[in-house]
């Protein structure tokens, strides 16, 4: 199947400033997005996961290499403003401050600010904002000011936004970061929903190795490079090579690693605390030593 | 300051008031302050104060609210009062102290004067600021100059603009908030010292605050971008401002007045307010 999206080497610089040096943030990036699949991108600060987030959203574009969003070529030549705003119907992005991303004083007003600038009639956009804030569990709060909600809630309502405009992809900027763990919760689990049942293709940017975990699919960024790709078992088992890129892995793999090398004979790709206890139990007993 | 400021004064409320739509409501709150403007002798101004009755009955609001409204004007009337008492020369003396001299007309006249701005507040604050949420009022003045788009002006910008200033505030004053706890932490001192130490001291607040909100206009200029946002045209909305039966309705209740008015203005006997 056609990937929804592809990047050919793509490479960009930021443009230099009066006292900087333009920098390098991406260079020679390949990667391809399967629709409905959900993908994590991991990297340090600075690594260039934002930049290709970004990029991906069509709010830059890449100095070069070529970018395909649904098997449309967006760094042809000839492509205009018009050609960009119809592509970026389909991709939408949460971004990292849910302050900065709302609009509206209103909860429903601002989940209808998208839908409201594609032109979608208002009797439409009412039932999709209905429905948006019903899949995010946010429907009691529609009449609600958004300066009083939590930063989960405020992020969910962004995913609303999103929703509204009926988008095939979303890219979630480092959309936890900034809560606390009960916000992250309801973030994530609002996501995996969207990806699990909704269809939607879901990529990640993360610093958290536990919400990783959860994709089918990881790219590891590392100096503005693709580093390493795999499934999140693959990619964490290579535990040396994570810690090298000053990356963690999951708490589970940290452990089960630490038990192979006490010299047993462990998996690695476990990451439900659970499974991990069992799989040290089994290991333990074959060993015979308790 | 406190985080949950509340912009502008409206109450929540479902009153016949709150049912109008914003967009003749802003008509309606010019067309009160002419009449207001219209009464000249006692008896108009009865019918005013009788108006203002009616109108506070039909937003339902809190008598005590409305007056607590009306604190920061005091200073304003005690001095059109003193003003017009003191200068205002007539035909009968009531009181007379070396070079001051009262007269009974300067006294009606700074009655109906102080009279005529407390309705003044009154009335535009319950047509429109009491009643109607700040978003709404936007959005009607959208509507309202919508026809000078056709000229250019950018109508939707500034609504759009008025929007996200209404919708920021609250995020400003929570961060002004923060900084000024941050600097106070490390040895900042804004509550003592001349009035120009402390306009300086407000420098490390002002320059972060300023930095921030730059930042953060940057950071929603590229949310609304990718949520397609790209100026007025071709734009829908989904709660589009209704007019209703209680707008007409409203509207002839001022016609009434501003004839009944007229006509107290000409027939009625008694003093004229010489302003």
């Amino acid at each position: 199947m056609e990937p929804i999206i592809k990047a050919e080497h793509i490479s960009f610089s930021y443009p230099a400033d009066e006292d900087t040096k333009p920098r390098k943030a991406l260079s020679d990036v390949s990667l391809e997005i399967e629709k409905g699949s959900f993908t994590a991108i991991l990297g340090r600060n600075g690594s260039g996961k934002s930049t290709l987030a970004k990029l991906m959203c069509m709010i830059l574009f890449p100095d070069e290499g070529k970018l395909f969003i649904e098997g449309r070529d967006m760094t042809a030549e000839g492509i205009g403003e018009d050609d960009i705003y119809e592509a970026r119907k389909n991709v939408g992005m949460v971004f990292q401050n849910p302050d900065n991303q709302i609009v509206a004083t209103i909860v429903e007003e601002d989940v209808a600010f998208g839908p409201e600038n594609l032109g979608v009639p208002s009797a439409e956009i009412r039932r999709r904002v209905d429905e948006a804030l019903e899949t995010v569990g946010m429907k009691e709060y529609a009449r609600h000011a958004t300066q009083r909600l939590s930063g989960g809630q405020k992020q969910r309502i962004a995913i609303a936004g999103v929703l509204a405009m009926h988008r095939d992809i979303i890219i979630f900027d480092e959309s936890t970061a900034m809560l606390d763990p009960r916000g992250r919760k309801e973030v994530m689990d609002t996501i995996l929903r969207l990806n699990r049942q909704e269809g939607i293709t879901v990529i990640l940017i993360t610093h958290y190795m536990t919400e990783a975990a959860l994709a089918d699919k990881v790219v590891v960024m590392s100096d503005g490079t693709v580093a390493d790709t795999g499934t999140p078992g693959e990619v964490f088992s290579r535990v040396e090579e994570m810690r090298e890129r000053g990356l963690d892995v999951p708490q589970t793999t940290e452990l089960l690693w630490r038990v192979k090398n006490a010299g047993y004979d462990v998996r690695l790709d476990i990451f439900d605390p659970e499974e991990c206890a069992k799989e040290i139990a089994r290991a333990f007993k074959i060993d015979g030593r308790n | 300051m406190k985080a949950d400021v509340a912009v502008g004064q409206y109450c929540e409320g479902s009153s016949f008031l709150h049912k109008l739509n914003p967009k003749w409501k802003i008509l309606f709150a010019i067309f009160y302050i002419t009449v207001i403007f219209f009464a000249k002798n006692i008896f108009a101004f009865a019918l005013l104060i009788l108006s203002a009755v009616l109108l506070i009955a039909m937003s339902g609001i809190n008598v005590k609210v409305l007056l607590r409204g009306l604190r920061p004007i005091v200073l304003i009337i005690a001095f059109t009062a003193v003003i017009n008492i003191f200068w205002l020369r007539g035909d009968t003396e009531i009181f007379h102290l070396g070079f001051i001299h009262i007269y009974l007309e300067g006294v009606i006249n700074a009655l109906l004067i102080v009279l005529r701005v407390v309705m003044l507040v009154l009335g535009t604050s319950i047509i429109l600021t009491y009643t109607t949420t700040p978003i709404a009022l936007t959005d009607g003045i959208e509507q309202l100059l919508a026809p000078l788009a056709k000229i250019k002006v950018p109508v939707h910008e500034f609504s759009m603009m008025m929007t996200i200033a209404l919708r920021f505030i609250p995020t400003l004053v929570e961060e002004t908030d923060k900084i000024m706890s941050a600097q106070k932490a490390r040895g900042s001192d804004f509550s003592t010292g001349s009035l120009v130490k402390r306009a300086k001291a407000l420098i490390p607040v002002l320059v972060p605050l300023f930095i921030s909100a730059f930042r953060r206009a940057g950071d929603l200029a590229t949310a609304m971008e990718c949520r397609c946002y790209r100026g007025g045209e071709g734009r829908t909305r989904m709660n589009v401002l209704h007019s209703t039966w209680r707008d007409p309705v409203m509207l002839l209740m001022l016609c009434v007045l501003l004839t009944l008015i007229i006509l107290l203005n000409k027939y009625a006997p008694g003093y004229r307010l010489s302003m």
